[in-house]
């Protein structure tokens, strides 16, 4: 369906894949064939495309994703503190999912909110200033919500 | 009478709360049956206050913050509404010291416009310079450009106007302005502010360079990091094409100039002129040889300008108030003003555009009153990932291209980023590496390759294994990086690693250079003669 509509785009590659992840969270690898078949590439290289870019996921993520920043700035106000208690309170690494299946870490680097490190973003809403107990809260209401 | 309140919708005020303080105003408002006009605007960039509550009065507008959803009573209470006391009220806005001082050209609308009002943009002399453009050859307005002495402010500091005379040069059936949105400097936003709160100036300045170089057709390839900019971005782009600002024949003078957004797809690396480009074609990002140069052989194969937000965002007040306005801001070869991003460890955060020539120690204690934690600031980097790290001694140095290249720093896309005497160097030498293994593009070695040897013999010098031996290992990496990469990343780890070993050798394991001779000094003026 995606496919149909930006099959004209001049580059309209990177917004397929954007539609699909929008659409069902990620890019499964069973849709490579019939990209490629319509871009005139390989599956390999279709593979290569989506796996050049940290945006785009081929299995399905949790419920939420919290992405925590790894950047500098986020540094200098102790957001190594923050990726601890991520890691430690949901006992998960970075790229995995918490075993409730609600949410996904990842980290990011730069959410443009530098001027209030350090950051984290839940699904497309960003935090500032966060310290440890307001990260728990985020987290405590990503577990809850549905 | 209904009283205008604005409250930021940019998306460091939302990350703060500005969206809950806005519904409670309106709640309250209503509760009390008070007529109040909330207009979401884009912040004035002194995100210690944020959210940053202004209202309209005789006077101007009086600024409350950091506003909290839980204040909003005692305002209303307070009769802010009227501009009256409180212990969040700053005075009038552009009376503080923050802004009063700043020379805010590129930024002259952030803050005070509703940034997906056309109406208003134009209340604020929006579209003033590309009607000037219209009225002069396409020649005549890359020769303003040029004459400006704008230099890229994505951090590459090329000419603008002599990259728009190589397109303009091009004979071609069709050439393309890409604005180049992918602002992944650590400790930078001010792409982003722009974008979501004067969203119409970088449209203006696109159109304007589409004129000059004979391109109908613009991207703005946006980092996927940045939701709210998309939205923003959008709408004023809809709200364009609706009054004939974008179309095919634009304000009916017959030029014909089509914009959209794109989104990235998180790499860093496309970030870089040619990976971008590839990005665009729908491609993986990987670094493209130059030559041939994008402005010659672009997007799609076609002659490109490839231009940051901040540089497109400034054209319209060139061409608006002339080549020499904004060439008599600066000093040396650094024309015009630098919005300078004041991040990381600091007490007052945000946005400080002034023109060139300022020093880093204004900056950080005039402008952003010393760290965030109190202690003393260590070390600062400026011009993002990629950026030297400067320590105390160097923090008189002007802000100016060249006089950063002297001491082996750059000011890139003018972030700056504070840390205080807790940071350690060392690792912040080994996630330079780490960052550039994480997003090199993998074309070339040194880079590929390069970052991560970096990482293991970083890993061993902060295990205390042969430090001074591992330190020259890391230096000769350096130097392949420096001299071997294809483009920037790899070719600029260097700087933060290095200059994190010249100015900070003790946090390596190392002594500081004449340490060992000063050392011998001091114990030969021991008396031991007893």
């Amino acid at each position: 369906m995606h496919i149909a509509a930006y099959k004209a785009v001049p580059g309209g590659l990177l917004p397929l894949l954007h539609a699909i992840q929008d659409d069902i969270g990620y890019i499964p690898e069973d849709s490579y064939p019939s990209i490629g078949k319509a871009w005139n590439l390989s599956v390999a290289e279709v593979h290569g495309v989506v796996s050049f870019y940290h945006h785009f996921r081929t299995q399905p993520p949790g419920k939420h994703i919290l992405h925590i920043c790894r950047a500098e700035s986020c540094q200098a106000m102790g957001s190594e503190y923050l990726e601890i208690h991520a890691k430690s309170k949901l006992g998960i690494d970075y790229h995995e999912t918490s075993l409730s299946g609600n949410i996904t870490l990842e980290p990011i680097y730069c959410l443009g909110n530098c001027a209030l490190s350090p950051a984290v973003m839940l699904d497309e809403k960003v935090y500032g200033r966060v310290s440890r107990t307001r990260l728990d809260e985020l987290i405590a209401v990503a577990e809850a919500a549905e | 009478m209904t009283i205008r309140i604005y409250v930021p919708r940019d998306s460091s005020a939302l990350s703060m709360g500005a969206d809950e303080v806005a519904t409670k105003i309106i709640v309250e408002a209503a509760r009390r049956a008070i007529s109040v006009d909330v207009v979401r605007n884009g912040s004035r960039g002194m995100f210690w206050l944020e959210p940053l509550v202004e209202v309209v009065t005789d006077k101007g507008r009086v600024a409350y913050g950091p506003v909290t959803p839980s204040d909003v009573v005692s305002l209303f209470d307070s009769d802010f509404l009227n501009g009256g006391q409180h212990a969040l009220c700053h005075g009038l806005t552009d009376e503080l010291h923050w802004l009063k001082n700043q020379e805010r050209l590129t930024f002259a609308r952030v803050g005070i416009t509703d940034p997906v009002s056309l109406d208003d943009y134009l209340a604020h002399e929006g579209y003033r310079g590309l009607r000037r453009a219209l009225s002069l050859a396409p020649a005549a307005i890359v020769q303003e450009v040029t004459e400006s002495g704008l230099r890229g402010r994505g951090g590459a500091a090329f000419p603008t106007g002599i990259k728009w005379k190589t397109v303009f040069d091009c004979q071609a059936d069709q050439k393309y302005i890409v604005c180049n949105a992918d602002e992944g400097d650590s400790g930078t936003y001010s792409d982003r502010m722009i974008m979501e709160g004067d969203p119409f100036v970088l449209i203006e300045g696109m159109t304007i360079a589409g004129i000059a170089v004979g391109a109908t057709r613009g991207y703005i390839y946006l980092r996927s990091e940045y939701p709210d900019a998309l939205a923003i971005l959008n709408e004023a782009i809809a709200s364009a094409y609706a009054q004939q600002y974008l179309g095919d024949n634009i304000l009916g003078n017959g030029h014909r100039f089509h914009l959209e957004v794109r989104r990235a797809a998180g790499a860093y690396i496309c970030g870089e002129e040619t990976s971008l480009l590839e990005s665009l074609e729908g491609k993986r990002g990987q670094v493209r040889f130059k030559p041939p140069l994008p402005a010659i052989e672009g997007l799609f194969g076609k002659p490109t300008v490839v231009n940051n937000v901040v540089s497109l965002a400034t054209v319209p007040i060139i061409l608006d108030k002339g080549a020499e306005f904004y060439k008599n801001f600066g000093m040396g070869r650094s024309r015009g003003t630098l919005p300078f991003q004041l991040a990381g460890n600091i007490k007052q955060g945000g946005l400080v555009e002034k023109a060139f020539g300022l020093t880093l120690r204004q900056l950080l204690y005039d402008y952003g009153g010393g760290s965030a934690s109190g202690r003393p600031i260590k070390a600062v980097q400026v011009g993002g990932p990629l950026g030297a790290y400067l320590p105390e001694s160097q923090f008189d140095t002007p802000l100016d291209y060249e006089k950063f290249s002297e001491i082996w720093a750059v000011l890139g896309h003018g972030g700056v980023v504070a840390f205080d005497d807790t940071v350690d160097m060392a690792k912040m030498a080994r996630y330079a590496f780490e960052f550039c293994a994480v997003e090199s593009c993998g074309k070339c070695t040194p880079c590929r390759i390069g970052s991560t040897r970096g990482v293991e013999v970083m890993d061993k010098i902060m295990g205390g294994s042969d430090c001074e031996k591992n330190i020259t290992l890391v230096r000769d990496l350096s130097d392949t990086l420096l001299n071997g990469s294809l483009c920037a990343l790899g070719g600029m780890t260097p700087y933060p690693v290095l200059s994190a070993i010249n100015h900070f050798p003790e946090d390596f394991g190392i002594r500081r250079p004449g340490a060992m001779e000063e050392e011998q000094a001091e114990l030969e003026k021991v008396d031991i003669s007893y």
